[in-house]
């Protein structure tokens, strides 16, 4: 009997033992997701993954299907075709939503309930079981603390917006998802959301936030998903996405030798004695000083030496004229 | 979260909101304003009668067509009140965003519905009984008639409501919030139009005509269930009054109560329409 139970034992320690080395299911997991509406393909063939406690920004112009494939990853709206799970539970049980905060892109709250009221009744409809206080705390959070008690018909648009936050927030979710959570808020309330969405990645909470403010997914995402016409037209870090890092010099005195120097390290672009040079993506750091030291030694005179990047925004405006190029290509 | 927490935390959100909406300002003042004019009417009834101008039997065949009157009056508020909540509630939240957050919490979209569906069952059962009651206390207050079975008849127009608002329910998950509370109002009126007719060519003898009243008692049975609320009110007596087969060319009389099987249909088209509901709000895109 006592061997019996060493046995069991041993065999749990040892399961226990293999699962501590299997990473926790990424928080959103979703494949080959489709929509139609009516004749119109809303969204062909996406699939996306945000790992626990990862930023990932959705980007995409208008009519790219970004809150379409929201509002299927939550349930609220039903895909043609395509899997998704969220926090390791298949999306089709109520219970995968459990640790999941949502603020929709059309954010209205009930007029009727004050602010206090709503966040009580999403924390009751989580099942979550959260303290007055600790609910108060997250109106606080939100800048509402002091409009708590009042109606929310006398909200303003970012008051409401700020209350959807809230909301999303109040029940220790593990995967927050917000479609444009800054459209009705000014430039201060920006830079809370933004802090917001920082506090809960320390807090290990992964985020999938859709903007259309470039600059505001680029501060704070480690991964971008950019959505085009319904698929997805790239997606990786930030770092994958802006690519190679380009260096900008500036010379004089340059010989055909150093020109070639220069044309050996990366594609090169000349704009007077301005020269810019891409850095391999394999670089260790020693590509630059190299060529610099070589173009010295080769007699050119080095004015200027500067890191040049390009933008997310120019990046992402590179996909999608690049994609509709195509699709106009594949039209004619 | 268990689904009978969520049905009830949803049903208690709906009475609040039922609560603190303009409707029920709208539905008290409704209905102070017909329980005055009511007692008003019945006082002048007893004052009437008092002068031995009627006699005992047609003070209470007068007593019993007032009553059923008013009480038409407080069901048609109830109808009127329920469809108009039931649309803004379902589809208004919908087509607002209202929806949204609450459906992308961990609950399911049937235990939701039933949750509306349930507390607008209460609001609307608990107005037609509370209203029924009062005037029914007024009526013997001034004229001291006393329904033969006013438990069963306040059950029945209970009942009448709830069909009405599963209807908007139903209604509410298809169309916009105020054209489901316009074509639920104008049907709840088409069937009772239709019963009218039907009772009138009953009283004919005409079966074709007779049968235009079976049918829409069949296919909404609110003027079906009003009927036999109409019968519970009504003093035994009418019928030896009023004349025999003249009671069902009356629109506020009703010459039998409902049968057993009447009711078990109402229960089904209960469901059936519920049903119907669920399976197309699952299927709705938000």
């Amino acid at each position: 009997m006592t061997g019996s139970t060493a046995v069991g034992n041993a065999a749990l320690r040892e399961a226990a033992h293999l699962f501590a080395g299997v990473p926790p299911a990424p928080a959103v997991w979703c494949s080959g997701l489709r929509k139609r509406y009516g004749q119109r393909s809303a969204v062909s063939d996406v699939s996306l993954e945000v790992g626990r406690g990862e930023i990932v920004g959705l980007l995409g112009p208008n009519g790219a299907g970004k809150t379409t494939v929201i509002k299927m990853l939550l349930g609220l709206v039903h895909p043609d075709a395509g899997e998704v799970m969220l926090l390791g539970r298949p999306a089709a049980d109520p219970a995968a939503r459990a640790r999941v905060g949502y603020l929709p892109e059309l954010f209205r709250y009930q007029p009727w309930l004050s602010a206090a009221e709503v966040l009580a009744l999403h924390v009751r409809l989580a099942a979550a079981d959260i303290s007055v206080g600790e609910q108060r705390d997250c109106l606080s959070l939100v800048g509402l603390a002091e409009r708590a008690g009042d109606r929310v018909d006398g909200f303003s648009k970012g008051m409401q917006q700020r209350l959807g936050l809230a909301v999303a927030l109040v029940a220790r979710p593990e995967l927050v998802v917000l479609d444009e959570p800054t459209s009705a808020l000014d430039p201060l309330g920006r830079a809370d959301v933004r802090d917001i969405v920082l506090a809960m990645r320390s807090r290990g909470v992964a985020v999938l936030l859709n903007s259309h403010l470039i600059g505001e997914v680029e501060r704070v995402c480690d991964r971008v998903v950019i959505l085009d016409s319904g698929g997805v037209a790239a997606s990786g870090t930030l770092l994958e996405l802006l690519g190679q890092r380009q260096v900008r010099l500036q010379l004089s005195d340059i010989s055909p030798a150093a020109e070639a120097r220069l044309a050996a390290t990366g594609d090169v672009e000349r704009a007077g004695d301005w020269f810019t040079v891409a850095v391999p993506a394999d670089d260790d750091g020693t590509a630059v000083p190299d060529v610099v030291r070589d173009l010295v030694t080769m007699g050119a005179r080095v004015h200027a030496v500067e890191p040049a990047r390009i933008s997310l925004e120019e990046r992402l405006l590179g996909i999608l004229r690049a994609g509709s190029a195509t699709r106009s290509g594949e039209e004619l | 979260m268990t689904t009978a927490r969520t049905v009830l935390t949803i049903a208690a959100l709906t009475l609040r909101e039922a609560s603190r909406r303009r409707v029920l300002l709208a539905l008290a003042v409704l209905t102070v304003v017909l329980l005055a004019l009511s007692g008003w009417g019945f006082s002048r009834l007893a004052t009437e009668s008092g002068g031995s101008a009627l006699t005992s039997g047609e003070a209470r065949l007068t007593a019993s067509i007032l009553l059923n009157l008013v009480m038409f009056g407080f069901s048609l508020i109830a109808a009127l009140g329920t469809a108009f909540l039931a649309g803004p509630t379902l589809s208004g939240e919908t087509e607002s965003g209202i929806a949204l957050a609450v459906l992308a919490r961990p609950i399911r979209r049937s235990a939701f519905l039933l949750g509306k569906w349930l507390g607008l069952v209460v609001f609307g059962s608990g107005f037609v009984v509370l209203a029924g009651l009062t005037q029914c206390l007024v009526v013997r207050w001034t004229v001291d008639y006393w329904p033969p079975d006013l438990a069963g008849a306040l059950a029945l127009l209970a009942a009448q409501t709830t069909v009405l608002l599963t209807l908007a329910v139903l209604l509410s998950t298809a169309i916009s919030p105020m054209a489901s509370g316009v074509v639920a109002v104008g049907l709840f009126g088409t069937t009772w139009v239709a019963g009218v007719v039907g009772g009138l060519g009953e009283s004919l003898g005409n079966d074709a005509v007779a049968r235009v009243g079976t049918v829409s008692q069949m296919l909404l049975p609110t003027d079906g269930l009003w009927q036999g609320a109409m019968h519970a009110f009504q003093d035994p007596s009418v019928f030896v009054t009023f004349g025999g087969d003249d009671v069902a060319a009356f629109p506020f009389l009703s010459e039998a109560p409902l049968t057993a099987s009447y009711l078990a249909w109402v229960a089904v088209w209960v469901a059936m329409v519920w049903g119907l509901a669920a399976a197309s709000f699952l299927r709705k895109d938000l």
